[in-house]
């Protein structure tokens, strides 16, 4: 019944689907921008305080949903610092609350493969005279397929979180309803058959991340460029 | 030491000429009580050495003499403990640096082709085109390898790569660590003869090696260090023929030199 009901084309579940890979999309897209930035700036420069950044952006890899949900909802809330903006349970709240909750994995993760490549590159690099910004970029360029397993893997995390979303989306129907929230509530609900068929296609996409992330390892790893 | 204060006496000093970029000239080199320490350790202990305008200058010397460490303070990769290191009349500085290139005994390659190499520096030096790159790729016997990963080369091939990469920065100073060591005969010749073919071109060669036979084939002048110092410095025929120091003539002859 699951999978007839993902075959059927049933236009509520496809709108979760929709719904989710947009609001994923986006907060991975944000996360990149600002984990790569801030993993490259830290992989790179040197400054006071640089070794407790970075073992802050470890330890915020493991940040609990619910911790994030809760700190997003009490600045979006009426009487929070951002309530003006009038972004909870909107999208956008789930997008922040998502953006916040990978960004430190992206940043993490990316410092490290950086940081490995430049210390490879540096001698090289001062040797000649190459600027920090353009070394910036070219270590960025050589390591990109590690950093899209690092997007992925920061993708992973944003599409299977349940806690944030709920919390900041308030799981509304046509308006902030997502793949996991919606999972939650069928099956609370005892609608199992759409429970599992979004489930199905949230493995299904799962599944695909990682395929696509092993497969440009290898890719890679086969043309030595990793 | 043989006349340590004006080694090159024999091959002759160039006269301080522009060299056609409107800068000073980067030589004659002068070092002066040049000391790097690490570890507690005096690794380079009070180093003075002088280089002239021209030809190929061959550092010697046995193990934890100092030699690699030498070229990377020449170059600025690490600063001296104390000392003076002087490239014409200017201190060492970044545009200095950028009129030299260092190849490394071990390859450092971007993990790009062959050609992305290459083209990473010369557009770093704003003088990128495919010309060149062609140009330089066929110097040193690589045109064919052009599309591959260079990191699939074989080691020769990635050594003239470095080299072909520092070419295109076309240095007055090439700086070269032990360049084919590891290398089979026939990656040694491709790779002397690159040299020697830049040397006559008019850059200025300092290269580190090991190989007493390589040694005979390039040098005109020998630096041979010994416990962080200059034990000698002579005209490559006098040094092979009569080494004034201790120290070579155990090196020369097979002796451990400690």
């Amino acid at each position: 019944m699951a999978f007839a009901l993902v075959a059927s084309g049933d236009g509520d579940l496809y709108e979760i689907i929709g719904l989710s890979l947009q609001v994923s999309l986006t907060a991975l897209f944000a996360s990149c921008i600002i984990g790569f930035g801030l993993g490259t700036l830290i992989a790179v420069t040197r400054f006071p305080g640089r070794g407790v950044a970075i073992i802050a952006f470890n330890t915020m890899m493991g940040l609990p949903p619910v911790v994030v949900g809760l700190l997003v909802y009490l600045a979006l809330s009426r009487s929070g610092p951002l309530g003006v903006l009038g972004l909870l349970y909107t999208p956008a709240a789930m997008i922040i609350a998502q953006t916040i909750l990978i960004t430190p994995i992206v940043a993490a993760l990316s410092r490290q493969i950086v940081e490995d490549l430049f210390n490879e590159y540096d001698e090289l690099f001062r040797s000649l005279s190459v600027p920090t910004l353009q070394a910036m970029g070219a270590v960025l360029w050589d390591a990109r397929f590690s950093l899209i397993t690092v997007a992925l893997a920061g993708f992973g995390r944003a599409i299977a979180e349940v806690g944030a979303v709920m919390i900041v989306g308030g799981n509304i129907d046509h308006l902030t309803r997502v793949m996991t929230t919606a999972i939650a509530l069928e099956t609370s609900k005892g609608d199992l058959a759409l429970a599992l068929a979004l489930g199905i296609v949230l493995l299904a996409i799962s599944m695909t991340v990682n395929a696509l992330a092993l497969s440009l390892r290898s890719t890679a790893a086969r043309q030595a460029y990793a | 030491m043989r006349d340590a204060a004006h080694p090159m006496g024999e091959i002759g000093w160039i006269a301080a000429e522009d060299d056609g970029h409107g800068a000073a000239p980067l030589l004659p080199l002068t070092v002066r009580g040049l000391c790097y320490e690490a570890g507690g350790r005096k690794l380079i202990n009070g180093l003075d050495l002088e280089l002239g305008a021209q030809g190929i200058s061959i550092v010697m010397g046995p193990n934890g003499a100092g030699k690699s460490l030498l070229l990377r303070l020449l170059h600025g990769l690490i600063s001296p403990s104390a000392g003076q290191i002087s490239w014409g009349a200017a201190p060492l500085s970044a545009r200095v640096r950028q009129r030299q290139a260092l190849v490394f005994q071990k390859p450092v390659l971007l993990r790009r082709s062959v050609g992305d190499n290459i083209d990473f520096v010369l557009r770093l030096r704003g003088r990128a085109s495919a010309g060149r790159r062609d140009e330089l790729l066929s110097r040193v016997g690589l045109l064919g390898l052009a599309s591959q990963p260079a990191r699939l080369l074989s080691g020769g091939e990635q050594q003239r790569l470095s080299l072909a990469r520092a070419l295109a920065t076309e240095p007055e100073v090439l700086l070269l660590d032990e360049p084919t060591a590891s290398l089979d005969p026939a990656s040694v010749h491709l790779i002397e003869g690159i040299v020697v073919d830049a040397g006559r071109s008019g850059v200025r060669i300092v290269f580190v090696t090991h190989d007493i036979g390589q040694a005979r084939r390039l040098a005109d002048d020998v630096v041979f260090l010994h416990r962080g110092r200059v034990a000698e410095h002579s005209v490559s025929q006098d040094f092979f023929r009569t080494p004034a120091s201790e120290a070579a003539r155990d090196f020369l002859a097979g002796r451990i030199v400690l």
